[in-house]
């Protein structure tokens, strides 16, 4: 089975045998009718039912919703009365085109025309070809419900006896999903060729593995990886799942065409370039055009970037956001994907917005909230503003003014706790840049804002530790850095040990003259790789503990942190750094998205420690399968950790026990293939001998024929050494003394 | 394991080969001249000077009384070793691209490469060592013409009775000596992916392909087997079975033409010892910069000389260590 995209789908469509299908029924559903010259005609119902004499004034006021869409005229409206004289409640209207025609059922289906009544609107065609009799029968008849089928488990993965890690391995045009087995060569589950033809990606709980083909996104799951959802958005190009896994969205740069009879996709998908799709259905939600950030301000620069992600769930995925640049934010409600309050949150010249990654609850506020932080530049003499809103209210919740703002970054903390506004501000003269970091402690009473503006350079990298207080970042004193990689700095802030609410935030350390540019943490919390990625010239990772339980320096005594550099590792070309879901593993890549050089991907430990090396032909994508949040409460997780002791002595012991038993194996295998060795030799010597009689050869047949004048020895002279005394004048000097 | 550094050629190498004895060392490159070497101490003896072209091929007859050269000159070339004279000239319509001595010196094939409408060839030339040695046949006593895919390389199996060749294609094919008749044809190697050395075991009952699919592998002379495999992460230029400890060297790089394009760090200039037996990769010897483009390993096993792109010939003498090293299943072997 070639597992493409487009054979997939021929055969979802044609799981059956072809000559036992009747198309019969979907050719008469689906027939083209050309030659009737109807679609101009739409008909319109649901309208008040009127005496003859008010007919002309309904008309009248039907046509000025009528010209919103297209041009017609009274004439065109047709609206018959019955024998009382009374209007039917409803009106057939030509339109000019088909084309104002299939506007008008677009946008007018469905609206209201006053507050009793709600226009339905539909082509006359349709009507003719559903309405027709004896198309639809007359009697009901129950849906065949299919019979039951089992599934694969889509978890199955979780319940590995020695809880490794999936990951999924894309190089060269296969792709393959491996276990991870720690330093010996990872196991295959499966292998395809062609499997995507962009990239491949998890979704965020890893329950599906998405691959990117132009006829859509398909989805995979289950322990052999069969097919389980097809998107078809035709030349897609960009995804994202919702964190929940349950919505998916999709992204292609040229607008979607929908042919007609497309079994998935309406009208409603047609132009448009994203669509919201809910992945348990396999239908599409809502479909949207997508919006162009503005360039920078210059009209030269054709290409415009798009904006994604495009929409941003919030953490439960109940509401999914949008923004206009610099006009307004709109809040869909999930699941109908209806705009929250039927409008757009307007907000002039908003920036970029993120949603809290948690579920916040913040103290004194009891109703259900999500949160989200947006910012706005500097309008005229209005300063910029960097405010929280709490959503479904929409009100605001917190505002910060700010001044000289260059440019501003959002990082909200894993459970929300904290949200950290990265400011980068101008001098007065705009020539100096500097970096302040703006604190807002959501769950604190009234939301307190701490400020962090010790920093003089320019911050390029800012990460929060998962779960955690403390943060790292990179700055760099000249952001240009034209030729020669850049300087940068690393720092390390932890907060103050200060009760249970974490204190204020304080430099633990800061480390010079490094390259680094990226921040790497475990998603567990702890431990953090710092490493220089997408350089010519340095490939160092650095492995960072910032709970070394050893000695701790008396100056950072106070604070909630023991920072200790645990290795240093190389690795050329490095690209990109990826942690195991459960922070045991380090795998760094070396991508042939990048350059062509020395791809392959390392396996290290959270500690550094290189396990296995992988240089990979062609290696283009290395993804762990992420996991499903744990199911132990926090009381059964202090459990574990406080008997660890014990578990892990089991699982040492196993270890052990699988070492000695690959040792075995393999001193067992080696002895095997000598003695094949050594037997294969023996029997090709007796053959050689042999074949040597028959040809009635004497035994030094192959034996060269010596030169005529060479010495006759026949009495071995076993070995010479030859003995070379070789002197060398390294420097002769003279001198004169006296 | 201090290398003899060795620079007489002023181009890349092609060739190089111990004699039987293993004093002496022959090299052959781009620069038109056959250097000969003392093997222990890497001094010159003297160079023979007469080919027109680059030279491709070199071989010493197992007495060590006559050289054999192909080059790209389109012939094949016949020296007294000891006094460096040429005493034979054969003449092909194209370029020679690999000569051997038969194990009895009594023969002397010839690969000659495809082109100008001509098809790939392996020649077989009788080599007589009475007098001064100008006295030899002028045509070839068989020829084996390659119809399918050109021979690369090629070589004689144990007491001469195949003529074993590597192709262009990756095939491996075993001819008859005697009557130049194909018996075997196997796709040892990933198809399209030319064989670029073939080296056979002291005995010739087996022998090692080197392949640009970056994979050597070891194969029976009597039916072409393939009996073990060396996978490496760069295009393999030469192969060679070490006597003695049961190794074999591996040697190659970044193709020559895309060296420029890289960086030397991934040109993967080293020459690979792996385990013989048991596949495993087990030293690497660093030195050439550039691709190594032939190894020969010395009769008796006890040092290895490679020659690279760069010019250089660097001759191994193997230390204590190398001939201490062994398995533990080697050693209980041993005990046995």
């Amino acid at each position: 089975m070639a597992p493409s995209f487009e054979n997939l789908s021929e055969q979802d469509l044609h799981e059956e045998e072809e000559e036992e299908i009747d198309f019969s029924d979907l050719k008469a559903q689906y027939e083209v009718k050309l030659e009737e010259g109807l679609d101009t005609f739409v008909v319109i119902d649901g309208l008040p039912v009127v005496p003859e004499e008010n007919r002309q004034k309904l008309i009248k006021f039907l046509l000025r919703k009528l010209n919103t869409v297209g041009h017609t005229s009274e004439d065109a409206v047709f609206m018959p009365l019955n024998e009382k004289n009374m209007s039917e409640g409803f009106a057939f209207v030509e339109y000019e085109t088909a084309e104002q025609a299939v506007a008008a059922v677009k946008q007018l289906h469905g609206t209201p025309l006053d507050k009793k009544h709600t226009l339905l609107v539909n082509k006359l065609m349709d009507i003719e070809r559903y309405g027709r009799e004896g198309r639809i029968d007359e009697e009901y008849k129950p849906p065949n419900i299919e019979p039951f089928t089992e599934k694969e488990h889509l978890r199955s993965w979780l319940g590995d006896p020695n809880a490794r890690d999936q990951f999924a391995l894309y190089r060269g045009d296969k792709v393959g999903v491996f276990w991870n087995n720690k330093s010996n060569p990872p196991e295959n589950v499966v292998d395809r060729a062609h499997w995507t033809q962009l990239f491949v990606q998890w979704s965020p709980k890893g329950t599906y593995l998405a691959s990117v083909h132009p006829q859509g996104v398909q989805l995979w799951g289950g322990p052999t990886f069969s097919k389980q959802k097809q998107f078809p958005h035709p030349f897609v190009s960009l995804i994202e799942f919702s964190p929940g896994e349950s919505y998916l969205t999709t992204w292609s740069a040229r607008p979607i065409q929908v042919e007609e009879g497309h079994p998935v996709l309406t009208y409603e998908e047609d132009g448009k370039n994203i669509i919201v799709w809910d992945i348990v259905t396999g239908k599409p939600l809502r479909s949207f055009v997508s919006h162009d950030l503005a360039g920078p301000e210059s009209e030269a620069q054709p290409k415009k970037k798009v904006q994604w992600p495009a929409f941003k769930w919030s953490a439960d995925e109940k509401y999914v956001a949008r923004m206009l640049q610099g006009q307004s934010i709109s809040i869909y409600e999930l699941p109908r994907m209806n705009l929250l309050g039927k409008t757009s949150v307007k907000i002039d010249g908003v920036m970029d917005f993120e949603w809290s990654p948690a579920t916040v609850n913040r103290d004194g506020v009891k109703q259900y909230e999500q949160l989200l932080c947006f910012w706005t530049p500097e309008i005229g003499s209005n300063p910029a503003r960097v405010a929280l809103m709490s959503v479904p209210s929409k009100e605001i919740v917190r505002t910060r003014n700010l001044f000289n703002v260059s440019d501003v970054k959002l990082h909200w903390q894993s459970q929300g706790n904290f949200v950290c506004v990265k400011v980068d501000r101008h001098s007065k003269s705009k020539k100096s840049m500097a970096t302040n970091l703006e604190i807002f402690r959501v769950r604190e009473k009234g939301v307190p804002v701490e400020v962090v503006d010790s920093l003089k350079d320019t911050v390029i990298n800012f990460s929060w530790e998962p779960n955690g207080a403390r943060f790292v970042l990179i700055t760099t004193g000249d952001a240009s850095g034209a030729g020669a990689p850049p300087k940068t700095a690393v720092s390390f802030f932890a907060p103050e040990k200060k009760g249970v609410q974490a204190g204020n935030f304080k430099l633990v350390r800061t480390i010079e003259k490094k390259t680094s540019n990226a921040i790497y943490w475990s998603p567990k919390g702890r431990f953090v790789v710092v490493a220089t990625v997408h350089s010519q010239s340095n490939f160092d990772l650095d492995f960072w503990d910032m709970d070394f339980e050893g000695e701790k320096n008396d100056n950072e005594k106070d604070l909630a942190a023991n920072l200790q550099l645990m290795k240093t590792v190389d690795h050329y070309g490095v690209t990109d750094i990826e942690w195991d879901p459960t922070g045991r593993y380090v795998v760094s890549g070396a991508s042939a998205w990048t350059h062509q050089m020395e791809n392959g991907f390392n396996l290290h430990t959270f500690s550094g420690e290189t396990l296995a090396e992988n240089p990979t032909d062609k290696f283009k994508q290395f993804l762990w399968r992420p996991r499903p949040p744990t199911l132990l409460s926090k009381e059964e997780q202090k459990q574990v950790r406080k008997n660890l002791r014990e578990y892990s002595k089991e699982f040492e012991e196993e270890d052990k026990y699988a070492v000695d038993i690959a040792n075995t194996a393999v001193v067992e295998k080696r002895k095997r293939v000598l003695n094949e060795w050594v037997a294969w030799l023996k029997r090709e010597k007796e053959l050689l001998t042999e074949e040597k009689e028959a040809y009635g050869l004497p035994e030094e047949a192959d034996q060269p024929k010596a030169a005529k004048d060479a010495p006759t020895n026949t009495e071995d002279k076993g070995e010479t050494v030859v003995e070379e005394i070789v002197e060398e004048i390294v420097e002769e000097s003279e001198e004169i003394i006296g | 394991m201090r290398p003899i550094l060795l620079a007489g050629h002023e181009r890349s190498l092609n060739q190089i080969k111990f004699n039987r004895d293993g004093d002496l060392l022959f090299s052959v490159a781009k620069d038109k001249i056959v250097c000969a070497w003392w093997s222990a101490n890497g001094e010159r003896l003297g160079t023979y000077s007469g080919h027109l072209g680059a030279i491709w091929t070199v071989d010493v007859s197992p007495n060590t009384v006559l050289l054999a050269t192909g080059s790209a000159d389109n012939s094949v070339r016949l020296w007294n070793v000891k006094t460096g004279e040429c005493v034979k000239v054969w003449e092909f319509p194209t370029a020679v691209k690999r000569v051997e001595f038969s194990p009895d010196g009594s023969k002397v094939l010839a690969v000659t490469e495809k082109r100008m409408g001509f098809l790939g060839t392996i020649a077989v030339l009788d080599i007589n060592y009475d007098g001064d040695f100008t006295n030899q046949a002028e045509e070839p006593s068989l020829r084996i013409t390659c119809t399918e895919s050109k021979a690369t390389v090629a070589g004689w199996s144990y007491l001469g009775k195949y003529i074993i060749a590597g192709h262009e294609d990756g095939s491996v094919s075993q001819y008859d000596a005697k009557t130049g008749e194909q018996l075997e044809n196997v796709q040892a190697h990933e198809f399209d992916h030319q064989i670029n050395d073939l080296q056979f075991s002291p005995d010739r009952t087996h022998f090692l392909t080197a392949s640009k699919d970056k994979s050597a592998k070891l194969m029976s002379s009597r039916n072409l087997a393939i009996l073990k495999t060396y996978v490496a992460d760069t295009p393999l230029n030469s192969a060679a079975i070490t006597p003695k400890k049961e190794y074999v060297i591996l040697g190659g790089g970044q193709a020559a033409m895309d060296v420029t394009t890289t960086s030397a760090r991934q040109g993967k200039f080293e020459a690979r010892f792996y385990h013989k037996v048991f596949e495993d990769e087990i030293g690497r010897v660093k030195g050439h910069f550039g691709p190594l483009n032939t190894i020969h390993v010395h009769p008796a096993g006890t040092a290895y000389a490679s020659g690279g792109e760069d010019g250089y010939v660097r001759v191994h003498h193997f230390d204590k260590p190398y001939f201490d090293f062994m398995y533990e299943v080697e050693r209980e072997q041993l005990r046995r």
